[in-house]
């Protein structure tokens, strides 16, 4: 990168703050910044492949495609993890937990029940998804 | 180097600041203040000898993630070999050395033994706590068994060294569905009572996989109930934040709190809202040693805020750091 480049990178990202704090007997001063790492554009994209509507969900991104999937009673539900980075589907009610699974890996889930059966990722929390079976 | 210079250096009254960021990101220091580091143009090695008047001394590696085998680095544990090289050829040792979780990459017992086995190559004391990588399955038993002698709950402790108390905490187990990272009540309670035998002059390191602030929500990266573990430290005139997860340097101060997240030693991720995900990144097989790293700190003496300074394995420039 130029040296260019990184001063207009720096710039742009730039937030400092001086705050003087004297405490008991020592003299602080305190240097604020909150620095957005790199700028990135090559970002590691999953396959787009589309999900069958209701008996195939796919992981890509850290997210569940579709969110929620509406199958009807005695449908086996595939999940496919797309990502290379491992996750689970963990129901929010404990009805089903997948193991781990790594890049490509599937696990796979019949509902012989109707009802709205809500899951997760148990290591990325913030992934979520549902399944309403009727 | 000469005493003149190092005093230069080390000059923590003259409000200070210093940014510089190089490249891809991996080399910054700022000084001034709680968080002291060095001027840019100040290499690592000066960084060494401005810390080598005294106090202690100690390096944060994080995100080994060994097994994990895909394009964004295909031999992690060469990279992680390299970052022991590092530490091993520094001109002063560190005391110990906090590894701030994902040993590994799926807890699988292998995974965990060849970790165990490259650090031991440092012949120093390696204090850890768990990243969600290393509790896959079995609740952390596997992770717990090699690495937990000595812990509380799912592998929090505490440590006193060189005048600082050290606190591991663990929030990658029992997360909830649509939250973040979360200590949860029973570490909450045992770090009220771990701290409160402490002089409000002692010097806390508090070391965690996740940020304990919230960096990014929408990635997941923060932690539920952080604010009721900072509130527990809020009399301490100095406390010192170390993370891991994210695999890229990122500093906060606020306050008397410096945080601070270290780079992984197996693959970089991108900065918030840059990518789709923050999934593995993959860069130019020439960059990635550059975006790769550990952080060494310091503690000149007790009552002196704490050093960081962020080494790649390779420096930007493309030579080595060292």
């Amino acid at each position: 990168m130029t040296t260019i480049g990184e001063e207009r990178a720096c710039h742009r990202r730039r937030f400092l703050q001086c705050v003087a704090w004297v405490g008991t007997g020592a003299m602080w001063s305190v240097a604020a910044s909150v620095l957005y790492g790199r700028p990135l554009t090559d970002a590691t994209l999953g396959d787009k492949e589309a999900a069958a509507a209701g008996t195939q969900v796919v992981v890509d991104n850290f997210s569940f495609a579709p969110a929620t999937a509406s199958v009807a009673v005695g449908t086996t539900v595939t999940w496919t993890n797309h990502d290379d980075i491992p996750h689970n589907v963990v129901s929010t009610e404990r009805v089903f937990k997948s193991p781990v699974l790594d890049t490509d890996e599937t696990f796979s889930h019949t509902f012989d029940a109707a009802g709205t059966f809500k899951y997760y990722c148990s290591l990325h929390p913030r992934m979520t998804g549902q399944v309403v079976v009727r | 180097m000469a005493k003149y210079e190092e005093d230069k250096l080390v000059d923590r009254r003259g409000f200070l600041h210093c940014m510089a960021w190089v490249g891809t990101g991996a080399v910054w220091t700022m000084s001034g203040g709680v968080l002291k580091g060095l001027p840019l143009g100040a290499t690592e090695r000066g960084a060494m000898a401005h810390a080598a008047g005294g106090g202690l001394r100690f390096v944060q590696i994080s995100d080994s993630h060994i097994g994990f085998d895909k394009p964004a680095n295909t031999d992690v544990t060469a990279t992680l070999r390299a970052a022991i090289a590092k530490i091993k050829a520094a001109p002063e040792q560190p005391a110990f050395v906090l590894h701030t979780g994902d040993l590994t990459h799926l807890s699988k017992p292998a995974e965990f033994d060849t970790l165990r086995q490259v650090l031991s190559e440092l012949s120093l004391p390696v204090f850890y706590v768990p990243g969600e990588h290393d509790v896959i399955e079995d609740d952390g038993k596997s992770y717990l068994e090699r690495f937990g002698k000595g812990t509380q709950g799912a592998g929090w402790h505490s440590f006193d060294q060189g005048g600082a108390h050290f606190i591991g905490l663990v929030n990658v187990v029992n997360l909830k569905a649509g939250g973040l990272g979360s200590l949860g009540k029973e570490q909450l309670e045992w770090l009220e009572k771990d701290v409160k035998r402490l002089k409000s002059s002692t010097p806390i390191v508090v070391f965690a996989h996740i940020p304990l602030w919230t960096v990014y929500p929408e990635w997941g990266w923060g932690t539920d109930d952080s604010a009721q573990a900072l509130s527990y430290l809020k009399r301490f005139g100095s406390v010192s934040v170390l993370n891991g997860h994210i695999h890229q340097v990122m500093q906060k101060v606020e306050g008397h709190i410096t945080f601070h997240t270290a780079m992984s030693t197996a693959f970089p991720q991108p900065a918030p809202g840059t990518a789709p995900s923050p999934g593995p990144m993959k860069v130019e097989a020439d960059r990635l040693k550059k975006v790769l790293g550990l952080s060494r700190m310091s503690f000149q003496a007790v009552n002196h805020p704490i050093a960081i300074t962020d080494v790649p394995l390779e420096d930007p420039a493309g030579a080595s750091a060292d």
